[in-house]
């Protein structure tokens, strides 16, 4: 197989991930169908986390004032496209139909590819789908405005590796299908630990303190969503929301690590059995 | 008797074209354009045209699956769409390319369920799915799941399974597509067999013209929604000049002023050893008796025309349907 | 009724197929009865750290959940299907469906039943009978009437709401997601008590597109208090009705939808 050296690599990545978003912006109507979902979905869970917020001792629900709360809410559902938390099955399929085959047969390593082809998602989905459900929010609620100059930038990185640690995290599941005959199991179950686990339907620091520290430390999930969030409504002092992205940078290091290694794995797995 | 009457039949589609980068434009296309046919009972009729012709659609219409955009059709002097249940128990529909049985369920059970569905009598039923199995072969495969079958066996499946409720008309969409020649041998035999009851009326779309010529006296032709031949296929030969030709092998070349009367040398090969002539104004019988008359003849050969050639060259000749 | 034979036989077919995936079946089943069981611990969270939201206690909020989970997760099983409405234009399957002498709707349903979320109306059920245990109900044969009543009502309006959204193919193939923001957000609407919400969204949800009759109406006539928003006691009896007017509004849609069937390819 070709190494490429590192110059012709970043310009095939570019090139993938560019493909990756051309792909996505011909589902125009799709798009537009999923943002106005987003943004019913939004005004929903805003309107339940208001009451809960007027409900609580000094309108502080696990140390979030309203705007924050708000802003957490339409933050959210901006964020679930932008990561991609559902319904990736693209790999799965391929396993299961053979045409993985085709994939192993490029110069480019698997993984790769699919990475940069999810960059490129990202990129439009960032376009049309963080941005709607943003707008409408600040229109009908009160949002937070950041008050550091470094919140922003952080965010952003924040949600990049937001994103690695959610592709990581599908991809795995997908490559199941490698060893499984059906990968919907592992998949359906990750979708439903996502949602929840990483704080769509509630903030987690609603749960009580050591589950909290357990599902933001010990688990990836709460890299997805809570903490982007947590990081632009300003939850915590700056030395504790740098850290926070230290934790979300470190669990995607790690599942990446893991999916070139169990990459690996079955495609010796797949030369060894004939695929 | 009428069985299939279409008046003036038409089907639009709306499409949204590409004009620019935000902009779409509706266009509206005719698959169907004004389409005139009436089919007697037990009449077959292979119903042919180019992909996009408007087969498929005509079908659907007549069928009840789609509700047309002008005109009037009858099937079983029953309209489609508004009485679609009770069309339903007086037809049968063969798709080629989609499947009424279940797919992981044996095959005989998808038969038992068709009997309840079109509550279908047993005693009938156990008839007519006894003949389908004799007629098609089914005994070795009716224990089997539907998706391990093999295309063929599938097939000869759908079409028992369009049949338990003895309907009047059987409607194929490209039954034989894919399959390898034994199958389509055996549901072509058996469709044969089938129209000669003179009970049953049987339509059927196809891109194989060897369904055509073993099974229907009649033949239509559509292109662009639009009836070009309706009529025999010796109505469409003459209608397109096809002719028959006769090809001799000969122990030495004619001489060059030899000709052949209401016939015309059209090829000439082996350095004259064998000639073909298409006959214009003139019989087989009188032109092999005239060629023999003047040469000695070791083989010769009557070649039919050829059914493609013409489809092919009806095709490509552009939309002249005024 | 000799159709009714046919559907059960349907069903039965459907049941046979699915026992030949013994071990996705089971994996679907645990993984669905999971989401009810979520829906429920979101609830308890965002309701537990407070005495009461917008004036309703745990155990109110409770029943209010318990009755809109139990409704959605009978019409979920046993419509929720229909959303797959696309894949089946695509298979082919609403074209084979249509030359059957049965009912197209009533077809379909039967033939995809997903038997796997079946685990879910028991979790629902046992939840609304704690949700009882914990509210201290003044038992009149009305209440009782309408403890039976409202989650059949459920059941029909949220299996309208599925055969809406899902009618939207019929004219808009791209419609995606859209659909959900009804079926799943009328789900999480109906989970709350209405006042929880406000202006033109708590208007519309509630009262135009009828999701207030779900649970919050009947939740009330339950309990015997009054609608902070003023609604009479009896309103929550109308469930029933609304949930009758939006069953005709989905067939007449559902009908016009056939009528308007593109098919497919060849």
């Amino acid at each position: 197989m070709d190494r490429l050296d590192a110059r012709e690599g970043v310009v095939t990545f570019g090139a993938l991930a560019r493909s990756g978003f051309r792909r996505w912006s011909t589902y125009r109507q799709a798009t537009i169908a999923g943002a106005f979902t987003n943004v019913v979905f939004g005004f929903l869970r805003c309107y339940v986390i208001l009451a809960v917020a007027a409900a609580t001792a000094g309108g502080l629900a696990a140390g979030y004032d309203a705007e924050q709360l708000a802003t957490y809410v339409w933050v959210g559902q901006g964020l679930i496209t932008v990561v991609g938390m559902w319904g990736w099955t693209e790999l799965a399929d391929r396993i299961r139909t053979g045409e993985v085959a085709a994939d192993l047969l490029r110069p480019v390593p698997p993984v790769v590819s699919y990475l940069a082809a999810d960059l490129g998602r990202f990129g439009h989905a960032m376009l049309t789908r963080f941005v709607p459900p943003m707008v409408v929010g600040a229109i009908f609620f009160p949002l937070y405005v950041p008050h550091r100059a470094g919140t922003i930038p952080l965010f952003l990185v924040s949600v990049v590796l937001g994103t690695l640690v959610s592709f990581a995290g599908r991809f795995l599941v997908n490559a199941t299908a490698y060893w499984l005959h059906d990968a919907r199991g592992p998949i359906g179950l990750w979708t439903l630990a996502s949602g929840v686990l990483a704080g769509l339907y509630f903030p987690l620091r609603l749960l009580p303190d050591w589950a909290a520290v357990l599902l933001y430390a010990a688990l990836p999930f709460a890299g997805m969503l809570q903490i982007p969030a947590d990081v632009l409504t300003e939850r915590d002092g700056p030395a504790l929301q740098a850290g926070l992205v230290a934790v979300q940078a470190v669990w995607a290091a790690g599942l990446l690590f893991a999916c070139a290694r169990v990459q690996k794995r079955a495609e010796s797995k797949l030369v060894v059995q004939g695929g | 008797m009428t069985v299939i009457e279409m008046h003036d039949l038409k089907k639009d589609f709306t499409v949204r074209v590409r004009a620019g980068r935000f902009r779409r434009r509706k266009r509206t296309v005719a698959a169907v354009d004004g389409i005139d046919l009436t089919v007697d009972r037990g009449e077959m009729v292979g119903y042919i045209g180019p992909n996009g012709a408007g087969k498929s659609t005509t079908l659907k219409m007549l069928t009840g699956i789609l509700t047309p955009s002008a005109g009037t059709v009858r099937v079983c002097g029953l309209t489609p769409v508004p009485q679609r249940t009770r069309l339903a128990r007086r037809i049968g529909v063969v798709f080629g390319q989609r499947s009424q049985l279940w797919w992981d369920l044996p095959l005989h059970e998808s038969f038992t369920l068709l009997r309840h569905i079109y509550r279908v009598p047993a005693a009938d039923h156990a008839a007519r799915l006894a003949r389908c199995r004799s007629l098609l072969d089914l005994d070795d495969f009716l224990d089997t799941p539907v998706r391990q079958l093999s295309l063929g066996q599938r097939m000869r499946g759908e079409i028992t399974a369009a049949l338990l409720h003895g309907p009047d008309v059987l409607f194929l969409d490209e039954p034989t597509i894919g399959l390898d020649v034994v199958s389509k041998q055996a549901v072509r035999g058996f469709l044969a067999e089938l129209g000669q009851g003179g009970d049953v009326t049987l339509m059927l779309t196809t891109h194989d013209l060897a369904d055509i010529e073993r099974l229907c006296r009649r033949l239509v032709v559509i292109d662009h929604g639009h009836v070009v031949h309706d009529g025999t296929i010796e109505a469409l030969h003459a209608r397109y000049g096809s002719r028959r030709r006769l090809v001799a092998d000969l122990d030495a070349p004619l001489p060059a002023s030899f000709t052949l009367a209401g016939a015309s040398l059209v090829a000439s090969e082996a350095d004259g050893h064998r000639v073909s002539f298409t006959l214009e104004s003139t019989t087989a019988a009188e032109a092999v008796a005239a060629l023999m008359a003047s040469a000695s003849v070791r083989d010769l050969s009557l070649v039919e025309p050829d059914i493609e050639d013409v489809v092919a060259r009806l095709y490509a000749s552009p939309g002249d349907t005024s | 009724m000799a159709d009714l034979r046919a559907y059960g036989a349907l069903i039965g077919g459907q049941f046979r197929s699915i026992a030949s995936y013994r071990v996705s079946f089971l994996v679907e089943m645990s993984s669905n009865a999971m989401t009810t069981a979520l829906d429920i611990t979101t609830v308890l969270v965002l309701f537990g750290a407070n005495r009461s939201v917008a004036g309703f206690s745990l155990a109110e909020a409770l029943l209010v959940a318990s009755l809109s989970s139990l409704g959605f997760a009978l019409a979920d099983m046993l419509v929720g299907n229909v959303d797959h409405l696309k894949t089946y234009v695509r298979s082919g399957l609403m074209d084979v469906i249509l030359v059957r002498p049965l009912g197209s709707l009533w077809q379909l349903l039967c033939m995809d039943l997903p038997f796997r979320k079946a685990l879910r109306v028991v979790l629902a059920l046992v939840v609304l009978g704690v949700a009882i245990h914990l509210n201290d109900v003044d038992w009149t044969p009305g209440r009782v009437a309408l403890l039976v009543l409202s989650p059949l009502a459920g059941l029909v309006f949220f299996g309208a709401i599925f055969v809406l959204s899902a009618s939207l193919a019929f004219w808009w193939v791209d419609s995606g997601e859209l659909g959900s923001a009804f079926t799943y957000g009328g789900r999480d609407f109906t989970s709350y008590p209405v006042p929880v919400y406000a202006g033109w969204f708590r208007a519309v949800f509630a009262y135009a597109l009828g999701f207030g009759f779900v649970a919050y109406q009947p939740a009330l006539a339950l309990l015997g208090r009054t609608d902070p928003l003023g609604l009479p006691a009896w309103a929550g009896y109308l469930s029933p009705l609304v949930a009758l007017v939006a069953a005709v509004v989905a067939a007449l849609v559902w009908r016009a939808g056939v009528r308007h069937y593109r098919s497919t390819g060849s």
